[in-house]
């Protein structure tokens, strides 16, 4: 028995994830680092603006982590919560912790202190990329109720690593988004199948928009870190030109598809319907080959 | 919508040792609730920030209950609202006095 | 302003801008120095494939003029919300794009770029925002949604954001806010040429945006945040 990633807030992802007792809590609650924007618009603000930081080892690796609490707007970024994320990946530069772990859930951008948030995001992006440029993989979870969208979608794909679990979502523009501006017949938001075969787990995992797919569990996220941890980073112009290669492919290949049941067929499978009934290791199996990116080996 | 801010005192507790706890979450229908050691002389007092206006009166009796039952003293209750209902209120507090007091070694 | 003005304006020695579509590339001079320019046109919503040609042009001119600046001409109604760019993970283009720019700044090319028309969230994200020196045309619009959506999204009416925005810098549309917060460097004023000179002498590629916030009194909390992390014991 092992509890669900998905149903844990923030903090007993945290306690889920390192090792016994090893998390130490930078500006805690008690500190009460909060978002200055909100009593104005009569909103209270939490003690954490929404975002846990700290570090603490897993498998005795010592870690810095940054997690984002759905809970509180929706995990939005806003500038405090966005400057802690920024911190913890400064700190990484200066230093070098054996990985920084970001277990992201966020609808993006915090509309309160829309600009705020949004350079904030920017500002995560660069300090993602200079943790990598310093030699510190960065490694991010996704598996919570509100998924990882907006900029923050974007800054997660500046990481070394995505985790997800199927029923994590990853995407830019999140449905409800869509469907507002173009209609329900662009992009129905509450087709939670048509969701899942846009920004789920599974079909990330097969585009290679993510890396390491999991079940819905906190061993098995705990598991995917240790494995990312080890598998090292590769900031490089070839692994970027690489990249580049990978998603001019897709365009080709894909770029004419309606659904992503047209996408799976193509790269091989031949009953698409059938990868939502799969198990995590029956779809891992079945995955082999019929993927658009080379697997990275989980031991 | 508007904010209200409540707080709350009650003298003759009992001194209660613990390590500064946070639970719950600061959303819809929820709230979050920080215990800090505070030196009250027995007093607890505490602090509501919610986005529900006009419940002052049942913050004052579900409070009363919660001391009536722990009797804490020589703490310092932080509560961040988002409308949640008296008995998860409840919930919550009992939580977050056991977490204080539980982390305490 | 239409893009070619501001080529003419910001090149006036000539250039070789071309427009494909939506996007604009090429290289102008600057004194004796040629610059490459990258860009988007028409308001253009950013998808997968406008993402992908803008991260082929950066890694272009890595590979083909090692150093040589880039300069980035936005106009950009954001991402393209589509259903379909979601389904291709449009998220993971803007990120591609993103990391040639960080590539290319970390091999010695200065980034600048300027906000000519319009910047829009998730369009911004990927090339302006990562820009060692980003600048805007006065009348230009940046915002990440308009106050009429906001006030929907949040339940706050209207007319109450309207009136917060007047003291606060912190949510409404507008260059001059992104100046105060530090999301821009410079309003680029008059001679555009002497604009991007002095800028191409001023390169600073790390991060001074928190900083700039901070100074400029529109970003109190984030650079003082940042701090105290990396002070916390």
């Amino acid at each position: 028995m092992t509890r669900s990633y998905y149903e844990s807030i923030a903090r007993a992802r945290i306690a889920g994830l390192l090792d016994a007792d090893s998390f130490h809590e930078w500006l805690s609650a008690a500190d009460r680092v909060t978002s200055p924007h909100l009593a104005i618009l009569e909103q209270p603000a939490a003690f954490d603006d929404g975002v846990i930081i700290g570090q603490g080892s897993i498998a005795g690796k010592q870690i810095f982590i940054a997690a984002q609490e759905g809970g509180f707007m929706g995990g939005a970024v806003g500038e405090v919560h966005g400057a802690k994320i920024v911190g913890v990946l400064e700190r990484a530069v200066r230093d070098h912790p054996a990985a920084v772990l970001l277990l992201l859930e966020t609808g993006g951008v915090r509309l309160q202190e829309a600009n705020a948030g949004l350079i904030a995001v920017s500002e995560v992006m660069r300090a993602i990329l200079s943790a990598r440029a310093a030699g510190v993989p960065v490694i991010v979870a996704i598996g919570g109720q509100y998924g990882c969208f907006g900029g923050m979608g974007i800054a997660s794909r500046c990481a070394t690593t995505i985790i997800m679990s199927e029923e994590g979502r990853l995407g830019l523009s999140g449905p409800e988004v869509i469907e507002t501006v173009r209609g329900v017949e662009e992009y129905d938001s509450r087709d939670r199948a048509l969701v899942w075969r846009t920004v789920g787990g599974k079909h990330r995992y097969l585009l290679g928009e993510c890396d390491v797919i999991v079940p819905d569990s906190m061993a098995a996220f705990q598991h995917a870190v240790t494995a990312s941890i080890n598998n090292g980073d590769d900031w490089s112009l070839e692994a970027l030109e690489r990249e580049h290669q990978l998603l001019s492919d897709r365009v080709k290949r894909f770029g004419e598809c309606k659904d992503g049941r047209d996408i799976w067929r193509k790269m091989g499978w031949p009953d698409p319907d059938a990868i939502a009934m799969m198990d995590n290791d029956e779809f891992l199996a079945a995955a082999q080959g019929r993927r658009a990116k080379q697997t990275v080996k989980v031991p | 919508m508007t904010m209200e801010n409540l707080k709350y005192r009650f003298d003759g507790g009992k001194p209660t040792q613990g390590v500064t706890s946070v639970v719950g979450v600061l959303g819809s229908g929820n709230l979050e609730v920080m215990v800090e050691p505070a030196a009250l002389g027995g007093a607890c007092e505490i602090e509501v920030s919610t986005a529900a206006n006009g419940f002052g009166t049942i913050w004052q009796a579900v409070m009363k209950d919660f001391f009536a039952r722990h009797r804490a003293g020589d703490i310092k209750i932080s509560v961040n609202d988002a409308g949640a209902t008296p008995a998860i209120v409840s919930l919550r507090l009992d939580q977050a006095i056991e977490t204080y007091k539980g982390k305490h070694k | 302003m239409e893009w070619k003005k501001v080529a003419e304006q910001m090149f006036p020695t000539g250039h070789e801008i071309k427009q494909y579509g939506d996007l604009l590339s090429g290289e102008g001079r600057c004194d004796k120095q040629t610059v490459a320019v990258i860009g988007t046109t028409n308001h253009t919503e950013v998808g997968v494939e406008l993402a992908l040609a803008m991260g082929a042009a950066v890694l272009a001119v890595i590979r083909d003029h090692p150093g040589r600046p880039i300069v980035f001409l936005v106009d950009t109604s954001g991402q393209r919300l589509r259903h379909r760019d979601e389904m291709l993970g449009l998220n993971g283009y803007m990120a591609h794009l993103a990391k040639c720019v960080e590539m290319a700044r970390r091999r010695g090319h200065a980034i600048i770029s300027l906000v000519y028309e319009q910047a829009l969230s998730g369009g911004f994200l990927a090339n302006g925002m990562m820009a060692d020196v980003c600048a805007a045309l006065p009348e230009a619009e940046i915002r990440v949604m308009g106050l009429a959506a906001m006030a929907r999204v949040t339940r706050i009416s209207e007319e109450r954001l309207t009136e917060l925005s007047v003291s606060s810098p912190v949510f409404a549309p507008g260059a001059r806010n992104y100046l105060k917060m530090g999301g821009l460097d410079a309003l680029w004023e008059g001679d555009l040429s002497i604009c991007l000179k002095k800028a191409l002498e001023h390169i600073d590629s790390t991060d001074h945006r928190s900083v700039n916030g901070l100074e400029r009194g529109g970003r109190l909390l984030a650079e003082p945040v940042v701090k105290r992390v990396l002070a916390s014991a």
